[in-house]
């Protein structure tokens, strides 16, 4: 049967909400009497704090709580947004502290104010004394390798977080017998979200004397369990709510401030207090990308076929592990199914700086050994002299493949039709002959790249969700999920999901945006691309429960069985004839009333997923260099993505458009700056260059859909995606253009100009 | 210091007593409850806070309050009327324009402002009105698009801010 819902662009179920201005995000809900927390920040990168001095700030009139490590569980927990793990082994570093007695980066939480107002609160923040014992600072991940470097966590031998890598293969056979070996080394910076959004959250203790805190979060059950463990609670005893969020990237998938919000309302007795971080404090003080840095060695036939590869990675986490190595490993298991080899050795190191924290960010690990995987194969493909398109065909995966280490087999993939469309779209192979030989001021050249990614985090993670469905005595439906709506869409398609199985209109579904740990079914949230994948099966199946109840309370109506009816249009008919036998809602007034049968129908489900879909597509582009300024136009972008089946190609476009829009900035202009010290120099949304609306050209957007067995619909990841593959591709447009190969992003102009004067181009 | 001011919100006149260091956001969220404008950077940088004094656009998070006395603002709760969305809005929800929806209220408003003059835009007038609101999730495509809509496309005058400035 044809999809009714599934498949068209209906509308948001937000939009409305959004574009009047009702949605509630968290700072829109007001309490009486809500008090204003803030943080006092180390100015040193690296420094012991030897005595805290607060009775000044106490004493200051408006000043309800001054809070240090002393007032917090010396009990070490961690911030990572990831499922909760039974085994001790497979849990992320507990590194970190409520408030620190030693700060590990510029802005590091030493202490914690509560007052009436926020100018009371920061005066108190000014009269609060500390002494620091100033440590040299560890910068880069080079000064942290070293063998006397000073020790960031003194657990940490060479402030090596983890080194644990993978391989298959005879990697020194394999490159041994290569009949061409190549080399490179790449380097990616570090990045922040800059969701528009800033971390924010409050928190008061109710009438039950139970911890409520509401947040702008992606994964609220994951806030209320590191809460428990950070506060060393009970963690019943917390109730987290999640409203509207003004975006999340990643940087919510983080329990960044809800703990200090958490201890503050119980220093004050349970009085409501806001915790709301300024940009400033956002764009430090929550996560950032890491930076990481490859080598790449490469063993290729003479015919071009990619026979090994041994990549060294060295991932900078920061202050504090947060993902910490998850990030590199996540990175370096996601690419590989794209060029299947005889033999991969992935040596990745994850380690300590003195620089804000590094945390998930949309694609989590995957657009840093992109880009160098896919600036790598542009040089061996030039070097060969074959065509770059060419080469990826020839190289790339093809369905019924099984990874070798996870044995999660390709079940579908349209990574050649994406190549295919690209390449036709950008119109290659004409406007490759019309650059082909270019020597004025402004050049030209096309670039492409490729890329595969997860649908969630199976088998490395738990992938749970759950789904709740009432109907209700008009037909139409609630609809509950743990899954969180952070603006990507996820609520609308689920709302098609269930409309879909149940054959009723969407508009007869009403999915509930908030997330209450308290009454929402569990799901461990927003990230690694999950929700429409995952959570829409436990959507699919709740939907299906629901549909299974409908028809056996009309078999007890109509003593026509099961198998002769079916849900159409939100009537009860004949499966076969399609004829209506009655409207949906005189059986749903039935099921609350009839005083025989009376039944409400529901259902609450939960689904472990334990599979996993690949998604694939790649990146086309045509950039101008203008040779003179450094300055690189990108004149056309393409990106092509199969994601199995599109639910709703209105909000999948955005999606990409947004991903592009990312991407952009990481490939040409964004980084965090610091100077010599650690402190940064550019955490406000005017010097750090993220792409405004004068930035950013047309992105042109396709899909080579496949019907994914295991995905809801055959639907598979796209979130996350769309921001893997376009730096690579622009990197190697600009390669195309000029032959310079840049091996560090961003390629913003300063860069550019001094590696072409370096070139002898200019 | 504490001054008493006067001024029009979405036709509406309110009269009230402020600190002279408070903004005009803080007051129309805070006092007013108005949460419709966002607060993305409180320096001006982002224009999430945006909404319209006698029909132009301004940043709320650097205006005070006092500055308002006597004015019209219009926020996005204003926008529609009676129920109805008005032709802005309507293009923003039909092409996509919306994700988070932290940034949507400012441009709505910014887009507003120009539908209230009688003129055409191009593509690149349309980019460069806009561009003093910062948007992280659409890659600002369907938000073009939408305004291309609103402005070129569609019957104009649905916005209520012409009554704002009279």
């Amino acid at each position: 049967m044809a999809n009714e819902v599934v498949g068209k662009s209906v509308r948001r179920v937000d939009a409305v909400a959004k574009v009047t201005g009702k949605a509630k995000y968290t700072d829109d809900f007001f309490e009486r009497d809500m008090l204003v927390g803030k943080i006092l920040r180390s100015p040193h990168a690296h420094a012991i704090v030897k005595s805290i001095d607060a009775s000044e700030a106490k004493a200051l009139s408006g000043v309800e709580a001054v809070l240090t490590y002393k007032d917090v569980p010396d009990k070490p927990y961690s911030t990572a947004g990831h499922p909760y793990s039974l085994d001790p082994g497979h849990r992320d570093r507990a590194d970190r502290h409520i408030l620190t007695d030693k700060a590990r980066f510029v802005g590091d939480s030493v202490a914690a104010v509560v007052a009436t107002d926020q100018l009371t609160a920061e005066k108190a923040l000014g009269l609060i004394k500390v002494e620091y014992e100033v440590l040299p600072a560890v910068l880069t991940s080079e000064a942290a390798l070293k063998e006397d470097a000073p020790l960031i966590h003194e657990e940490c031998e060479r402030n090596i977080i983890a080194s644990e890598g993978y391989q298959f293969g005879d990697i020194e056979r394999v490159l041994g017998e290569a009949d061409h070996i190549f080399e490179g080394v790449y380097e990616t910076s570090i990045v922040q979200h800059c969701q528009l959004e800033n971390h924010i959250s409050y928190s008061y203790v109710d009438s039950q004397d139970r911890i409520v805190i509401v947040t702008s979060t992606q994964i609220p059950h994951i806030v209320r369990r590191i809460v428990g463990q950070a506060l060393d609670m009970s963690w019943g005893k917390i109730r987290v709510i999640k409203p509207y969020v003004g975006g999340g990237f990643g940087s919510k998938q983080d329990v960044c401030i809800e703990p200090l919000n958490a201890l503050m309302t119980l220093a004050i007795g349970g009085r409501p207090v806001k915790l709301e971080l300024s940009r400033e404090e956002c764009m430090i003080d929550t996560r950032t990308r890491h930076a990481i840095k490859f080598k790449i060695k490469t063993g290729v036939s003479k015919d071009g076929n990619l026979l090994g590869m041994h990549i060294e990675a060295i991932s900078n986490t920061g202050a504090y592990a947060s993902h910490g190595h998850s990030i590199a490993m996540a990175g370096g298991s996601k690419f590989r199914v794209l060029y299947p080899m005889e033999a991969i050795k992935f040596d990745p190191v994850t380690v300590y700086t003195n620089l804000p924290v590094g945390g998930a960010m949309r694609g989590y690990g995957s657009p840093q050994i992109v880009f160098a995987l896919e600036s790598h194969l542009e040089e061996i493909a030039n070097k060969l002299g074959i065509d770059s398109i060419e080469f990826r065909k020839k190289n790339h995966v093809k369905k019924g493949y099984e990874d070798p280490l996870n044995r999660n087999k390709v079940l579908s993939c349209g990574i050649r039709e994406c190549i295919e469309k690209g390449e036709e779209l950008i119109n290659w192979e004409n406007k490759k002959r019309m650059y082909g030989d270019q020597s004025g001021m402004k050049r030209k050249g096309l670039g492409m790249a490729c890329f595969s990614y997860g649908s969630g985090t199976y088998p490395a993670g738990l992938e749970i969700a759950g789904a709740r469905i009432i109907l209700n005595q008009d037909a139409s439906l609630q609809l509950q999920i743990g899954a969180t709506e952070i603006g990507q869409g996820s609520d609308t398609v689920f709302g098609q999901m269930a409309a879909e199985v149940l054959g009723i209109s969407e508009g007869m579904v009403h999915v509930i945006s908030t997330q209450d740990t308290d009454i929402t079914p569990f799901d461990t949230g927003s990230y690694a691309s999950r929700q429409t994948y995952v959570s829409g099966m436990a959507v699919r199946k709740a939907a299906m429960d629901v549909k299974d109840k409908i028809l056996s309370f009309a078999q007890g109506m109509t003593d026509l069985p099961v198998e002769a009816l079916d849900i159409k249009d939100g009537k009860i008919v004949y499966r076969q004839s399609g004829e209506t036998i009655m409207p949906l809602s005189d059986l749903a007034l039935q099921t609350y009333y009839d005083t025989a049968l009376a039944k409400p129908i529901t259902s609450d489900v939960s689904n472990n997923a334990r599979i996993n879909a690949f998604s694939f597509g790649a990146t086309f582009v045509e950039v101008e260099v203008d040779m003179k300024t450094g300055k690189i136009e990108v004149i056309e972008i393409y990106n092509v993505h199969d994601s199995g089946k599109i639910i709703n190609p209105q909000l999948a476009e955005a999606q990409v458009h947004g991903g592009v829009g990312m991407a952009l900035g990481y490939a040409l202009s964004e980084q965090m700056l610091f100077d010599q010290t650690g402190k940064p120099l550019n955490n406000n949304l005017l010097d750090y260059k993220l792409p405004t609306i004068m930035d950013i050209p047309d992105i042109g957007v396709a899909f080579a859909e496949t019907s994914d067995p295991t995905g809801p619909f055959g639907s598979k990841s796209l979130g996350e995606p769309p921001i893997i593959s376009p730096a690579p591709a622009i990197r190697n447009a600009v390669l195309d253009a000029t032959g310079v190969a840049f091996q560090a992003l961003p390629l913003y102009p300063q860069r550019v100009f001094e590696k072409f004067k370096e070139s002898g181009l200019i | 210091m504490l001054r008493k001011i006067s001024f029009k919100v979405n036709g509406r006149l309110e009269t009230i007593e402020i600190n002279v260091g408070e903004t005009l956001l803080e007051v129309l969220r805070n006092r007013l409850g108005y949460t419709g404008a966002k607060k993305g950077c409180g320096v001006g940088e982002c224009g999430a806070c945006t909404v319209l004094i006698d029909g132009t656009p301004i940043d709320s998070c650097i205006f005070l309050a006092v500055w308002a006395d006597g004015k019209s603002v219009l926020t996005i709760e204003g926008v529609s009327e009676k129920g109805e969305l008005s032709g802005v809005q309507k293009a923003f929800v039909d092409e996509g324009a919306i994700q988070c929806g932290f940034c949507t209220p400012g441009l709505v408003l910014t887009t507003t402002a120009l539908a209230a003059k009688d003129k055409q835009y191009t593509k690149e007038e349309i980019k460069r009105e806009l561009s003093g609101h910062l948007c992280r999730c659409t890659g600002y495509q369907n938000i073009t698009k939408a305004a291309d809509k609103a402005l070129n496309h569609s019957k104009k005058g649905t916005c209520n801010c012409h009554k704002q400035t009279e």
